[in-house]
């Protein structure tokens, strides 16, 4: 009796087999996200950049494969837990560190003005022709000009500033380059995006490219977009950095990962953000 | 004592008489249960706000007792009525015997 149970049973994974793989779900709305009743409205789809090739028709904000729940709450910046660490943000800004006697503020003065536009635009490549995160910047200014001690990459005090520096380009496209001397660092991010890793061989794009939209256990997989980092994760309570997602990400592929600020992730950070290049930045985003 | 301890309050700046108003109110704050252990497993020590009291001119308007169970960075949101023009003084008070007090005006009009 057996047998022919078991016969049809492989017959049927055979016929399942034989099915293309299910596709991407596109989300059903592309609503913006209209903050503080009007005040902030950042679109949440853009056109896919050329340099995708069709690999997407267009791309999303995080926010739209969320719960009703979870997007209304950034939608007001009092109820946006991740607003808190941008006012710590403020406060790590005005704080005098180091030998030099000096803090952000003594430089850069008014971070509205002095910031805008900084997230938008890294990772860049600086002057001696190395990449760079917005951390690598805020570690640069405080080892050479405060003289002070370099913060944790994923360390509260330095997201609570890229949080504070990110909030300052809410809104402006993400507009990374990706051509120039930032080419070859961007090849290696694609290369990376591509490459499957870990012992369930998955890719960057197995699920954020070929399965956005759909199920992952419990939760929709978004396109993994990075223009609401550092994003408030309701599951961490707490901010988390590009790289410790990427991180997370890479372990859950059952994979040695990168470590957070080493340069794979800043090629990686590159790549990823230009796949995002349309998308307004926002600021502190909440998700799950 | 806690780091970082900022009191975050909303409250609409004008209101008509008798008008039920909504408050919004957050604290940042550790809210350390008491019950956790560390890397060693010693308890680390209870660290929270364990009253949260609000006034509108000198009137009781809630008064909470608050517990360890309550998560990080306590938010409370509720609504009250002004008969008159007048200031909302919002006070937690910490374990440690910090207190975080803000104030906020309402014009009835």
């Amino acid at each position: 009796m057996t047998i022919p149970l078991r016969r049809a049973a492989l017959a049927a994974m055979a016929c399942a087999l034989a099915l293309p793989a299910l596709a991407e779900t596109v989300p059903e709305s592309t609503d913006p996200i209209v903050i503080n009743g009007g005040e902030v409205e950042l679109q949440t789809a853009a056109p896919a950049p050329e340099h995708l090739d069709g690999a997407l028709d267009e791309i999303y904000s995080g926010w739209l494969f969320r719960d009703p729940d979870t997007q209304t709450m950034q939608t007001d910046d009092f109820e946006n837990p991740g607003m808190i660490f941008v006012d710590q943000g403020m406060d790590e800004w005005n704080m005098v560190e180091g030998e030099a006697g000096k803090s952000c503020a003594s430089c850069h003065e008014d971070v509205s003005e002095s910031m805008k536009g900084v997230r938008a635009t890294t990772p860049k490549v600086n002057k001696d022709g190395a990449l760079w995160s917005v951390e690598d910047y805020v570690n640069d200014c405080r080892t050479n000009r405060m003289q002070a001690e370099a913060l944790d990459w994923n360390g509260n005090r330095m997201k609570n500033l890229t949080a504070l520096i990110s909030m300052q380009s809410r809104g402006m496209p993400m507009d990374v380059a990706i051509d120039g001397p930032a080419q070859p660092f961007w090849e290696q991010g694609k290369e990376m995006y591509y490459t499957r890793y870990g012992q369930l061989e998955l890719a960057c794009a197995n699920c954020h490219e070929d399965h956005f939209g759909d199920w992952i256990r419990a939760d929709h997989l978004s396109q993994g977009q990075t223009n609401g980092f550092p994003v408030y994760r309701l599951k961490q309570a707490g901010l988390v950095s590009q790289h410790n997602r990427f991180r997370g990400c890479i372990r859950d592929t059952r994979a040695e990962t990168f470590p957070m600020g080493s340069d794979e992730f800043r090629a990686l950070e590159l790549y990823v953000a230009s796949r995002g290049n349309g998308l307004p930045v926002e600021g502190v985003s909440v998700r799950h | 004592m806690a780091d970082n301890v900022k009191p975050r309050v909303r409250v609409p700046k004008t209101a008509s008489k008798d008008e039920v108003i909504q408050i919004k109110t957050l604290i940042s704050h550790p809210m350390e249960s008491g019950q956790r252990k560390d890397k060693d497993g010693n308890i680390i020590p209870r660290s929270i706000i364990n009253r949260f009291h609000v006034t509108f001119n000198g009137t009781d308007v809630i008064d909470v007792t608050m517990e360890p169970a309550i998560s990080t960075n306590p938010y409370f949101e509720f609504e009250a009525k002004v008969p008159e023009s007048g200031e909302f003084v919002f006070t937690w008070y910490d374990d440690d015997g910090s207190v975080y007090e803000d104030k906020h005006s309402v014009e009835v009009s």
